[in-house]
């Protein structure tokens, strides 16, 4: 099993569930299939959903919960 | 006053680093992980790290804030806007803490935060409100009820809401009933409270704003702004003064302003916002802003007069000639917000590095911007980059002076509204001034940038 990286698609903060109090997309270890939301970019006050353009599992994060991100950066491992 | 911290960033950080400068107060600049680079940066006497870019951890971390400004020996806070300028507990914070807040007694800003309150405090200053619901915290049943006689459409809003946040319009009892639900979520989810009024909708009217400054006993005005031209219920493009107004209008709008103002015997620079319904010539009174405005350099540019100076002294107790014989309206000044957006692309965010910056000069033309050339305008925060504000004689010849001075405008390496701008400077019905709160989105909705009509050849 090959493990990818995948890029942020856009610069600005990281959410991992739709809303506060709502449960993650996607928890480590979870698969996901092509198109399906695995995140919240939020871009000056924009949210933009960050949606899978592989299918796979998600090995792990490399972003935490709302913290920073530069488009390009690593944002999670994929098990494909 | 010695030393004051600044508990913002961007353009208005930078203003506010100016007017302390004249004074002679040094400035601490607070900021976060990610605006090291920014400009109010490289101008304040120091800086200080608050937190991480996410501006819940940094410019809204009350406790880290209030730290930083005591660990630097500030005298006083300046709020700017958004943050937590209107927010009554971190003024309350501050002044427990024995600093000077720059802003309105923590109650005034409590009371003016939430918007059916605000419209209590109106009514009894008898200054008129859009017909909406009267009461605070309403049930379901009884916000119902009281639609009817509002009459529709009549647009949700979230009690402890403003700007624009949230707002829903609903065209019937049934849409209203589907519409509440959500309204109440989003509200809960957004401000911590579920509480909404109601008011009617006003689909032509003209957003016009009074300008006031108290220091807790007297309060002036120095008239008023027009900012019909709002896309989302964000301005783009403001006036002053609001030449849709007759003089008796303008008299007895901003009296109604100072009305208000004065019931709560208000401090420090404040703005209550109206809706202004031509055909009828009436005004009601929406909300009041209990801080600094972006658009507040326009009130500077037709009066003479330095809002954030007179802040700055109104918070430290130096005596401000509030005299309203004082203020004179002379001439008309427009601004335009230049955001890192891109209009041809559905206005998305465009942050990033900023590789050439040309700024235009001449008489009656200011820039006031968070820009440098070499800047990286962070993807985190509020997309405003600067705003362009021009004052001539006339409307007319503001006008030629802003096609001007937009043509010598030039922001390298990253898209902005400036095209945008462009084009509205040379609609006829902007130089007829027929506009209202709806018609910039009715123009955008004609595709003027060519994008759907791209799309869809694509």
């Amino acid at each position: 099993m090959a493990t990818k990286l995948i890029a942020a698609p856009l610069p600005g903060i990281f959410y991992r569930r739709p809303a506060p109090d709502q449960p993650p997309f996607k928890n480590e270890g979870d698969s996901v299939t092509i198109g399906e939301p695995v995140g919240l970019i939020e871009v000056m006050k924009t949210f933009t959903q960050v949606l899978a353009e592989e299918a796979g599992k998600i090995a792990r994060f490399l972003v935490e919960n709302e913290a920073a991100v530069m488009a390009g950066e690593p944002l999670y491992e994929l098990e494909v | 006053m010695r030393k004051l911290f600044i508990a913002n960033r961007g353009e208005i950080a930078v203003r506010i680093i100016r007017a302390a400068r004249e004074l002679g107060i040094a400035t601490v600049q607070a900021v976060s992980a990610a605006d090291r680079e920014m400009l109010a940066a490289q101008l304040a006497d120091e800086v200080v790290e608050v937190g991480p870019a996410h501006a819940s951890k940094s410019y809204l971390d009350q406790a880290a804030l209030l730290r930083a400004a005591l660990a630097s020996r500030a005298d006083a806070v300046h709020p700017g806007y958004g943050f937590l300028a209107e927010n009554a507990c971190f003024a309350a914070a501050v002044e427990s803490a024995d600093l000077v807040f720059v802003g309105p007694r923590p109650d005034t800003i409590r009371q003016f935060g939430n918007k059916a309150r605000a419209r209590e405090l109106a009514a009894a200053a008898g200054v008129p409100t859009v017909p909406g619901t009267s009461g605070q915290g309403l049930g379901t049943s009884e916000l119902l009820a009281q639609a009817e006689e509002i009459g529709f459409p009549v647009m949700v809003k979230a009690a402890a809401g403003g700007g624009g946040r949230g707002i829903r319009v609903a065209a019937s009892l049934n849409a209203l009933k589907r519409l509440l639900g959500e309204a109440r979520a989003e509200a809960k989810a957004a401000f911590g409270d579920d509480a909404v009024y109601l008011e009617r909708f006003l689909p032509r009217a003209r957003h016009v704003e009074v300008q006031v400054l108290g220091d807790g006993e007297r309060v002036i005005h120095l008239f008023e702004r027009e900012c019909s031209l709002q896309r989302r219920r964000q301005k783009i493009w403001e006036e002053a003064p609001a030449l849709c107004l007759t003089d008796r209008q303008r008299t007895a709008l901003c009296a109604s302003a100072v009305q208000l103002a004065a019931s709560v015997g208000y401090r420090g620079a404040g703005t209550l916002e109206y809706l202004f319904d031509e055909e009828t010539g009436e005004f009601f009174f929406i909300e009041m802003n209990t801080r600094i405005q972006v658009e507040h350099p326009l009130t500077e540019m037709v009066t003479g007069r330095d809002l954030v100076r007179d802040m700055l002294d109104i918070a430290a107790g130096i005596p401000v000639p509030l005299t309203q014989d004082a203020i004179v309206l002379r001439g008309h000044a427009i601004e335009c917000r230049i955001n890192a957006e891109d209009p041809a692309r559905g206005f998305l965010p465009a942050p990033g590095r900023v590789s050439e910056l040309s700024v235009p000069g001449g008489p009656g033309v200011r820039f006031d911007s968070l820009l440098y050339p070499g800047y990286t305008v962070p993807p985190f925060y509020d997309s405003l980059l600067g705003k362009l504000i021009v004052w001539d004689e006339t409307r007319a010849k503001a006008l030629a002076r802003l096609r001007r001075a937009l043509g010598e405008l030039r922001v390298g390496g990253i898209a902005t509204t400036i095209p945008a701008h462009r084009m509205l400077v040379d609609h006829p019905e902007i130089a007829g001034h027929a506009v209202h709160t709806g018609w910039l989105e009715a123009w955008l909705a004609e595709d003027p940038f060519g994008t759907k009509a791209e799309a869809a050849r694509a």
